[in-house]
């Protein structure tokens, strides 16, 4: 869990993967997100992903700023996307 | 760790004095982070109060520690439940900062390096309840816990006490900081148990 360097103890995009799915009915891993900050375009999976804290931090990879941020209370749980100019969800069979 | 922390540095939940409802004590001090650290040379370090009219007030580093500073024993309480007792800081008090800052406003907003933020209202940083701590249990403040300095806010849940603080702007009307906007409480009240918005 804690590696040395710059990203620390931080995971990548797939460790939201279990809260997101509450949220969407999709894999929102795979979706690819737009930084508000830079523009930079991935998948979500890419994400720096900081989880020791108060909730998810997910950052991007090429300007650090907050993409998106997960709080889980116990009855239910918060997304705050303000980080992110949109998501790019692939839909099944299309 | 072992010997002296046995039987007591697991999950107690049973009544402590001292300790808020839902919390357990811990002996360690567990390093929350939201992002990466940042490594603040004393010489680029500052600290600025903002009014609501845009006036502001400064300090480097050398003119911080030439300030009165205050050595205080406090029990802080993490968000994420563990709560450590008898904590020994030292900093500036916040009642110092805004002796001369001529202001009307009830709430602030305080930033640190790194851009994190959290609100507090002016009425909680005054009188004794807030501080800019520059030591913790008489060493520097290390990095990873908000070295150079960092707000110490003990009345509320520890998120409130931002790490590598630099300022803190005045404002007429409450705002939410970083996690307040994604769904913590407000205020953030531990005896009140105040963690999610609505509690
Ligand atoms: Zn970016």
């Amino acid at each position: 869990m804690t590696q040395p360097g710059p990203r620390g103890a931080a995971l990548d995009g797939n460790a939201m993967a279990g809260d997101l799915r509450e949220i969407f009915a999709v894999d929102v891993t795979a979706a690819r997100f737009m930084c508000a900050g830079c523009t930079h375009t991935d998948a979500v999976a890419t994400l720096v992903v900081w989880h020791q804290s108060p909730g998810l931090v997910a950052r991007c990879p090429n300007c650090s700023d907050v993409v998106l941020r997960v709080v889980r209370a116990p009855d239910r749980v918060y997304l705050d996307l303000r980080g992110s100019v949109r998501l790019e969800v692939p839909l099944e069979g299309s | 760790m072992g010997i002296i922390s046995r039987g007591f540095g697991g999950r107690r939940r049973e009544s402590v004095p001292g300790l808020p409802p839902g919390q357990y004590l811990t002996h360690d001090f567990p390093v929350l982070s939201a992002g990466p650290t940042p490594r603040i040379p004393l010489d680029r370090w500052r600290f600025t109060v903002t009014t609501e009219t845009g006036e502001k007030t400064s300090w480097n580093w050398t003119e911080f520690q030439a300030l009165p500073a205050e050595d205080v024993t406090v029990d802080i309480h993490c968000v994420t439940k563990w709560s450590k007792l008898g904590t020994t800081w030292r900093g500036v008090s916040l009642d110092t900062l805004l002796a001369d800052v001529e202001s009307a406003a009830d709430y602030t907003m305080v930033h640190s390096f790194g851009g994190y933020t959290t609100n507090v209202p002016m009425e909680d940083l005054l009188d004794g309840k807030a501080w800019v701590a520059y030591k913790f249990d008489g060493e520097d403040l290390e990095p990873e816990h908000g070295g150079p300095a960092r707000l110490l806010i003990p009345h509320l849940y520890f998120w409130k006490s931002a790490k590598w603080v630099n300022g803190v702007q005045l404002m007429p009307d409450d705002d939410p900081g970083f996690w307040e906007a994604a769904g913590y409480h407000m205020y953030g009240d531990p005896w009140r148990e105040q963690r999610y918005q609505g509690d």
